[in-house]
């Protein structure tokens, strides 16, 4: 079939199963949105900046496990969503992002919206292309999604000069890939397996450390199942939340820089660390020397590079989660969950000694109970996304989450803005749940042009605001360390929220006690629109525990007891 | 070979396409690893070319650069070599007025000689160990070189 390399796009995404594009058309990718313009197959969902399109596409990817595509124009169009990228990449995202890109002919003469995209891009995306013939198209584009979706995932990015989508050549999407250098690893080592199997079995004090990947795997339910035969508890990363259902007894809870005591004093103590698909991320570990001193590690990842990267592995485990884990269920009955009995005991004394929690001792409202107000509300019928602050972790700490893929949020790259252009893509692809961006006063500003995309495209998201009229994160580690001085971060000036979402169409609430809140977020899942629920809470609230930047995962800032929660 | 900067070796095999070289330097420059020298050539008669890349890091460091050079999609193979065969070459200029026929013995113990001759310069071309290529080049500064180009390492491991 000889066609143009515009309609070469439209036909392999919708070989590929594509229903949904997010993106923002210009001068360079004209082409394809005149191809587009003429099909019916997908729909495109316009967002109001390239960084939103390029989120959106994370969110649908996120809750659909499927492959999110955006696309872009060149020049600022690219270079607006190569934070979407940078994004995508750190959490493993997989993405197929387009851009335009200025004729072959004017490639390299500094011409009007040219940008050396692919440069650029080169290190933030697993993989990346410059397309100079129409005939590579298919073959590229087929190698794209399928080097975004295999082994560890991530965005790969497409950039497609002007002149090659006007090009015609010859079409067939139905090409074997030939990727002699890229052979993603997918089943561990067996003898391996029952090394690690063997440790397990003689450990006294295991846990599971559980990450992203087993989310990206699917193996949830292999994991969960692993978990309760074999009786050892486990913590789970800010990126695995929602493996176990929040109040399964083995789960201690998250551990990291904000995990809870228990979490972070389990990993302290335990003699064998048994990582599926986690990275060993600074925010996990605190200092390096002091992480889990005394256990073997068992790490199971399908990236032999975030293996041994941070903490050396004693039994490395090259593969799919989801196929490790198999095997592991397969022998695990030489684990004995009786021999953990006195551990499981010891986590749950750390639990009682200090549990995740706060206290309503102010006058405002305190963040941690909206987040657990929704929780009690919406529970399991909403995704939740977040934005990056205070407000995430709250978010990460509080809310009951019971499943994969019902939490999103930016995590590697702590991308603030990211919230509710991804909730937008959450609910595209998920139109039966409510879909939650808990936000910032900060954050929100970042990406607030999209209610006109959640206008138009009717996606009724709802943004909670946690208002504190600050920039709490950083306005916390200023009053922690750097002697209250809290330079540029109160946020006293704002717009008027309520306003703001009425401009664009939307609906808006300011909410200052329980009761207005649970009316407000009633009256918002009730009217279906796209809304901004902002409600004013304690100013000076800090996310505890805290292990401070660089120190021992067991020395944490604790919440200062008190009576009453 | 434990100690933490030692000189590393990794041959690098790679699909010979646009932008492999900037993948590979990208990676080293991004994760603050360094590279001493680099060698580029297609291998013949198939769509690889081969790097050797001469870097510097302690085992750890090593191991990474490894992994994440093998992450790129591109990268068919990487060596880190450790029992190997290496050599450089090095070409040299010298005045016409330097006593040629030291110059040129001194080369022959190097697996060199006198290579091109010119109105006012001669051209010696040496190949060798590194490390030997640098004590040939301690040993001709006396007649007075007036440019050196050193090639990069190749390596095969034996």
């Amino acid at each position: 079939m000889q066609i143009s390399g515009a309609q070469m796009v439209i036909e392999a995404l919708i070989a590929e199963g594509v229903d949904t594009v997010f993106g923002y058309p210009g001068g360079a990718i004209m082409n394809v949105y005149d191809a587009i313009y003429k099909q019916d197959k997908f729909r495109h969902i316009l967002t109001r900046h390239e960084q939103a399109a390029v989120h959106a596409a994370e969110g649908y990817a996120k809750v659909s496990a499927k492959v999110g595509v955006a696309m872009i124009t060149s020049g600022p169009g690219f270079t607006n969503a190569v934070t979407g990228l940078a994004d995508a990449y750190m959490d493993s995202i997989p993405l197929v992002v387009i851009s335009g890109q200025v004729p072959m002919s004017l490639i390299g003469t500094d011409a009007f919206q040219e940008i050396d995209a692919v440069g650029i891009s080169r290190s933030c995306t697993k993989h990346n292309y410059l397309v100079t013939d129409a005939a590579d198209l298919p073959r590229i584009l087929k190698e794209a999604f399928y080097i975004a979706r295999s082994g560890r995932p991530g965005p790969v990015h497409v950039d497609i000069p002007k002149d090659v989508t006007a090009q015609i050549a010859e079409y067939n999407y139905d090409i074997k890939l030939d990727l002699e250098t890229y052979k993603p690893h997918t089943k561990g080592n067996p003898r391996q397996i029952k090394k690690a199997i063997q440790a397990i079995a003689n450990s006294k004090r295991p846990v599971f450390y559980l990450g992203g990947g087993i989310i990206n795997s699917n193996a949830a339910d292999e994991v969960r199942e692993l978990v309760h035969k074999t009786g050892i508890p486990a913590v789970e990363t800010f990126m695995a939340r929602g493996t176990l259902v929040h109040d399964d007894a083995l789960l201690i809870g998250m551990l990291g820089m904000h995990g809870s005591y228990a979490a972070n004093m389990a990993m302290s103590e335990t003699d064998m660390v048994i990582a599926l698909g986690a990275r060993f991320d600074d925010r996990v570990t605190g200092k390096l020397s002091e992480f889990a001193k005394n256990a073997t590690v068992i790490h199971v990842d399908i990236d032999p590079a975030s293996i041994s990267k941070l903490v050396n592995a004693n039994f490395p485990i090259v593969g799919d989660i989801k196929n490790v884990v198999n095997d592991m269920l397969a022998q695990s009955s030489v684990i004995d969950a009786q021999n953990y009995e006195q551990w499981r005991e010891t986590i749950i004394n750390f639990n009682e000694l200090h549990p995740l929690t706060y206290y309503e001792d102010s006058e405002r409202l305190k963040p941690q109970w909206v987040i657990e107000r929704v929780g009690e509300l919406l529970g399991d019928d909403a995704n939740i996304s977040t934005d990056v602050g205070q407000h995430q972790m709250w978010t990460a700490q509080f809310y009951p989450f019971s499943r994969p893929r019902q939490f999103i949020s930016s995590g590697g790259l702590g991308t603030m803005g990211f919230g509710f252009p991804a909730a937008i893509g959450v609910k595209a692809a998920a139109p039966e749940k409510t879909s939650i961006n808990f936000t910032g006063d900060g954050s929100i500003l970042m990406n607030c042009q999209e209610l006109m995309t959640a206008v138009e495209k009717k996606l009724p998201v709802i943004n909670i605001i946690l208002n504190n009229n600050f920039l709490g994160m950083v306005r916390q580690w200023q009053t922690l360390f750097y002697d209250k001085r809290h330079s540029e971060t109160d946020l006293s000036v704002q717009p008027n929220f309520v306003k703001l979402a009425e401009a664009f169409g939307g609906i808006g609430y300011r909410v200052t006690t329980k009761e207005e809140f649970d009316a407000a977020l009633q009256d918002a899942i009730k009217k279906d629109v796209v809304a901004f629920i902002e409600v004013k809470v304690e100013r000076f609230e800090n996310v505890m525990p805290m292990v401070p930047s660089g120190g021992s995962l067991f020395n944490m800032m604790l919440l200062e007891k008190k009576e009453s929660k | 070979m434990n100690d933490n900067n030692a000189r590393r070796v990794v041959s690098v095999i790679v699909v010979n396409e646009a932008s492999v070289l900037s993948r590979i330097t990208d990676l080293f420059s991004g994760r603050g690893y360094n590279i001493t020298s680099l060698t580029v050539a297609p291998i013949p008669e198939s769509k690889y070319s081969r790097l050797t890349i001469v870097t510097s890091g302690s085992v750890r460091v090593i191991e990474q650069i490894t992994k994440q050079l093998h992450k790129l999609i591109p990268v068919l193979r990487v060596y880190e070599h450790e029992d190997m065969v290496e050599k450089e070459m090095a070409l040299i200029k010298f005045p016409i007025s330097e006593n040629l026929s030291d110059i040129n013995t001194i080369c022959e113990a190097y697996n060199g000689k006198i290579v091109n001759v010119g109105e006012n310069v001669v051209i010696a071309m040496v190949s060798d160990e590194p490390k030997r290529i640098d004590n040939f080049l301690c040993a001709v500064k006396r007649y007075n070189p007036k440019e050196i180009v050193r090639s990069g390492a190749v390596a095969l491991e034996r």
